[in-house]
């Protein structure tokens, strides 16, 4: 482990002073995730259906429209920061560390911009004929 | 991590007698990481789906009605409850609270029961309105 030096820090050992944000950005998605995730379940449940025209025409309401995509950030965030804690405990070697951040990274970022992106298109574009 | 592999390690995670507190902090972090995976990955499926059009949205339907769709959103559901109610209870240890002996085992074993209820509630709510 990093000893506090500064060549430890350099080699990402050690603290890197970014805990307390880490942690706290969990409780703020988490918080985030518990409020738009019940209000989608709930809307899901209440819809009259879940066919297709009923699911676009829902979903492109500015009213829900810009909730899914708070929603797309907030469990993307989460997640980004839960499976990086997951991955720190049981990910030992370096490179595969490296590497899975890396993964990580590309998934959270990549999956949020995908989410983003197909609410954008029903919400200007509408139905597909 | 430098270490004599002659010497013992502490046998840290065999030794103890499992109970609801070692359950429900397992299950959080098992539930926690299968909604990160399957559940975000249904989510932006189901919406890019909805985004290419009906017969990509047709082709999503099938698989979420197929009796293994069914499997993986009830297991998805059960597992954002379960996440959600430990995800409460480390709120409240975040500030300190509820760590005596039987105050910590109570409200693990009612985050747990709790998540199962209301699984069982919204799935009912669900094959009741529709079958
Ligand atoms: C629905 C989307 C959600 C996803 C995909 C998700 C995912 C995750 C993941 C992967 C972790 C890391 C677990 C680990 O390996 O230690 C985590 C941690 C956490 N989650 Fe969630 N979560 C979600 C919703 C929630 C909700 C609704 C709450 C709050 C009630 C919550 C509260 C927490 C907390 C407090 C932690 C940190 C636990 C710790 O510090 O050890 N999460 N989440």
């Amino acid at each position: 482990m990093g000893n506090g030096t500064g060549i430890g820090r350099v080699r990402g050992l050690g603290s890197a002073r970014h805990g307390a944000h880490h942690w706290l950005a969990q409780r703020y998605t988490a918080v985030g995730n518990l409020l738009l995730v019940l209000w989608l379940i709930f809307s899901l449940l209440t819809m009259p259906g879940l066919d297709y025209e009923s699911v676009v025409g829902w979903i492109a309401n500015p009213l829900v429209a810009v909730p899914m995509m708070l929603m797309i950030v907030s469990i993307f965030w989460h997640l980004r920061l839960g499976m990086q804690v997951m991955l720190e405990d049981y990910v030992h070697d370096k490179g595969l560390a490296f590497l899975s951040m890396l993964l990580l990274n590309f998934y959270a970022i990549g999956g949020a911009a995908a989410g983003i992106f197909a609410i954008a298109k029903i919400a200007f574009m509408g139905a597909v004929e | 991590m430098a270490r004599t592999s002659s010497r013992p390690l502490s046998p840290h995670l065999t030794i103890w007698k499992w109970g609801p507190h070692m359950l429900i902090s397992i299950l959080h972090r098992i539930t926690g990481n299968g909604l990160a995976l399957v559940g975000a990955m249904g989510l932006v499926w189901w919406l890019m789906a909805a985004a290419m059009g009906p017969e990509a949205y047709a082709t999503f339907v099938a698989c979420a009605t197929h009796p293994l769709g069914y499997v993986v959103m009830i297991g998805l559901t059960w597992s954002f409850f379960q996440h959600l109610f430990s995800g409460l209870r480390h709120f409240v240890l975040d500030m300190g609270a509820g760590y005596e002996l039987n105050t910590n085992r109570m409200w693990s074993i009612a985050a747990t029961v709790a998540a199962v209820l209301v699984t069982g509630f919204v799935w009912l709510f669900i094959f009741a309105e529709n079958f």
